[in-house]
């Protein structure tokens, strides 16, 4: 879990500003920096020379807005230690929420996604109630519930989803500049994913965050303290959904069509595979584990086409049936990570981080 | 009032929930016992049925043989999941546990439609006579069977565990873990025991709920319904499981009756359950008849 870091040997913090600070040395600073340089060179094409091709920029989209969602499920489920079965289902809000407002009243899609976020958070806050009372299982239970009322909601909604046909979204509109094409609808993503992981990297260093952290450790100690249980459990539920909503119209608008089948149990189970794989409680961890879901179906598509192509691999066995292992693969990655690696991929990285620290001597 | 109607959806509606009711049962049998709440058993019903199928199809053996077989293959695959992937999980946070029952029941239902596909197979013909009558109404021979198995399985649990040495056993497991280990009891068996009685007793239902529907990937859903059930009669009561059930399986068909006579919104029997579920959640989260759990500092 979160909490603990690796520190070297003779590095000291005397103060609290030093020991919650985003980053710990100078180095990871300009590591930081210098990743977000290159993630905003990526998409750049120059004449005829491009560094990513145009299906790794979409598969970077799709990673910047499900880690978006991913990095709210991690608040309320890392963070805060409630469990959430139905964050798909906000997800898709989200998605519905913005399209609507946009299609509705005309409201610019720049500020139709931020206002989907605080809608979707509202909502959140409505199905998060039920935590106010329960927690561990019969919340999971609660929120499995909710992930099918709000489904079946979308089904029915025809003012709101534009029912079983689904409803258009707008393309993405900056004060009258209309965003073109992925390489320029990746650099929206790559904004809204550095102002919320941002946002979420500094709510827990705030008095909330250590609230919600004090929740999750020992919550009869936490109200003891005179932090407010309900109320932070319930905010914890709205600050996830405001996450997922953002997330949400983020795609409705890359995708400029949301359909009602797709904010299932499966994707629910998804987001909660990718906080597990990059660890909770990690902000880090977040994206790491989106990386590994999203990157894990291409790798095993690619893997089976390979396969196909060899002579002796062309069977129809393999070749049909890899969207089927591709969800086994997921439900098996899971299993595998909580009975081998139950921190994920954040503490992982960490103890290769300290194993090259003191390369080539261990101690 | 459209009386036959609703009769006999409500007639449906006691068989279905017995189902559930006994679904239920498994549940709370694992629960009570190892403190797992299982999201995979929708998946139990669904691998029973495939592999019963499998025997009665490819293998063409008569209905009982290929049944007995089912069985047994359900009881190792029970402790087989036990040993491998459960134990490791013994002592984990909360989270931990339900995402690992997750991961499986998502594994499970991949692998399972990538080996029988996603199209719905019939069984083969069990019963040479489709439907009986019953105080006039006319309901599926299968469906008397089922209703037969299930109440012959909620006598069988009640005789285990009041009598049966492995069932009390079991039932000083569940009260306290430490004490039963200290008498005697091996805990890792009674493990073990829980998921196989609960695959084998689940599969049994899977075969039942095939054999009138056929068998597809909708059986797992079974597995998600039984939630409500379960809440309901309290988590960790049996009795109440099966009156959680039963009372879900009326509740559905007349949630669905109601709609179709009045609401007309649709869907109403799929997610009627849930917005019970809700409610009960809300007002009484420990059921009717589950123990309430009092924190002491």
């Amino acid at each position: 879990m979160a909490g603990y870091n690796m520190m070297r040997c003779g590095e000291f913090r005397t103060t609290y500003e030093k020991d919650t600070t985003i980053f710990p040395t100078p180095m990871s600073k300009k590591f930081a920096i210098l990743g977000v340089i290159l993630c905003f060179i990526a998409p750049l094409h120059i004449g005829e020379f491009s560094f990513l091709s145009d299906f790794a920029v979409t598969l970077m989209i799709q990673i910047g807005y499900m880690s978006i969602a991913a990095l709210g499920l991690n608040i309320l489920v890392g963070f805060t230690g409630q469990i959430s079965l139905g964050h798909a289902a906000f997800f898709g809000f989200g998605a519905f929420a913005s399209a609507w407002m946009n299609n509705e009243f005309g409201i610019p899609v720049f500020f139709a996604i931020p206002l989907a976020g605080i809608l979707t958070m509202a909502v959140g806050i409505m199905f998060g109630m039920p935590a106010a009372r329960i927690k561990g299982l019969y919340l999971a239970i609660a929120t499995l519930a909710s992930q099918f009322i709000l489904e079946d909601f979308f089904a029915r909604a025809d003012w709101f989803t534009g029912g079983s046909a689904g409803s258009l979204a707008n393309s993405m509109e900056i004060f009258g500049y209309v965003v073109t094409g992925d390489r320029q609808y990746y650099y929206v993503v790559l904004f809204y994913m550095i102002v919320m992981f941002i946002l979420a990297a500094n709510l827990m260093r705030s008095r909330d965050g250590r609230a919600f952290v004090a929740v999750r450790d020992h919550y009869l100690s936490a109200e003891v303290m005179g932090i407010r249980l309900t109320w932070y459990r319930v905010l914890s539920f709205g600050i996830s959904s405001l996450f997922a909503g953002i997330g949400g119209a983020l795609f409705a608008h890359y995708l400029e069509y949301v359909s009602v089948e797709s904010f299932n149990l499966l994707l629910s189970i998804q987001f909660i595979g990718m906080i597990i794989i990059g660890g909770l409680g990690s902000v880090m961890g977040s994206l790491l584990g989106t990386i590994f879901m999203v990157l894990l179906p291409e790798v095993m598509q690619g893997g089976a086409g390979l396969i196909a192509s060899t002579e002796w691999g062309n069977i129809p066995a393999i070749t049909e049936g890899v969207n089927y292992m591709k969800e086994m693969v997921i439900g098996l990655s899971i299993v595998l990570f909580l009975i081998f690696e139950p921190d994920g991929l954040a503490h992982r990285w960490r103890m290769t981080k300290a194993y090259w620290k003191l390369y080539p001597f261990s101690y | 009032m459209n009386w036959d109607l609703l009769s006999q959806l409500l007639m449906n509606g006691l068989i279905i929930g017995c189902l559930y009711g006994v679904v239920g049962m498994c549940f709370v049998l694992i629960y009570k016992s190892t403190q797992i709440v299982n999201f995979a058993q929708g998946e139990f019903l669904l691998i029973g049925a495939w592999v019963c199928w499998w025997f009665l199809t490819t293998w063409e053996l008569p209905f009982i043989v290929g049944f007995l077989f089912t069985l047994g293959f359900m009881t190792v695959f029970g402790i087989l999941l036990q040993m491998i992937v459960l134990r490791p999980m013994i002592g984990e946070p909360i989270i931990s546990v339900i995402m690992v029952t997750i991961g499986l029941s998502l594994f499970f239902q991949a692998s399972l439609k990538w080996i029988f596909g996603v199209n719905v197979q019939p069984f083969p013909k069990v019963f040479d006579q489709e439907t009986v009558m019953f105080f006039g109404m006319q309901i599926q021979t299968a469906y008397v069977m089922s209703l037969v198995i299930s109440l012959a399985i909620m006598i069988g649990f009640a005789w285990f565990f009041k009598t049966s040495k492995h069932g009390l056993a079991m039932r000083a497991t569940a009260f306290d873990q430490q004490v039963a280990q200290s008498l005697g009891i091996s805990v890792k068996h009674v493990f073990a025991m829980a998921w196989a009685i609960s695959a084998v007793v689940s599969a049994v239902a899977g075969v039942v709920i095939g054999i009138v529907n056929g068998v597809s990937d909708t059986l797992a859903f079974i597995g998600i319904k039984v939630f409500p059930a379960v809440i309901l009669g309290g988590l960790d009561s049996i009795i109440g499981a099966i009156v959680g059930g039963i009372i879900i399986g009326l509740l559905e068909n007349f949630a669905e009756y109601a709609d179709g006579q009045w609401f007309q919104v649709g869907n109403m029997y799929t997610i009627a359950p849930f917005y019970v579920l809700v409610i009960i959640l809300m007002i009484k989260p420990y059921g009717l008849f589950g123990t309430k759990d009092i924190e002491r500092v």
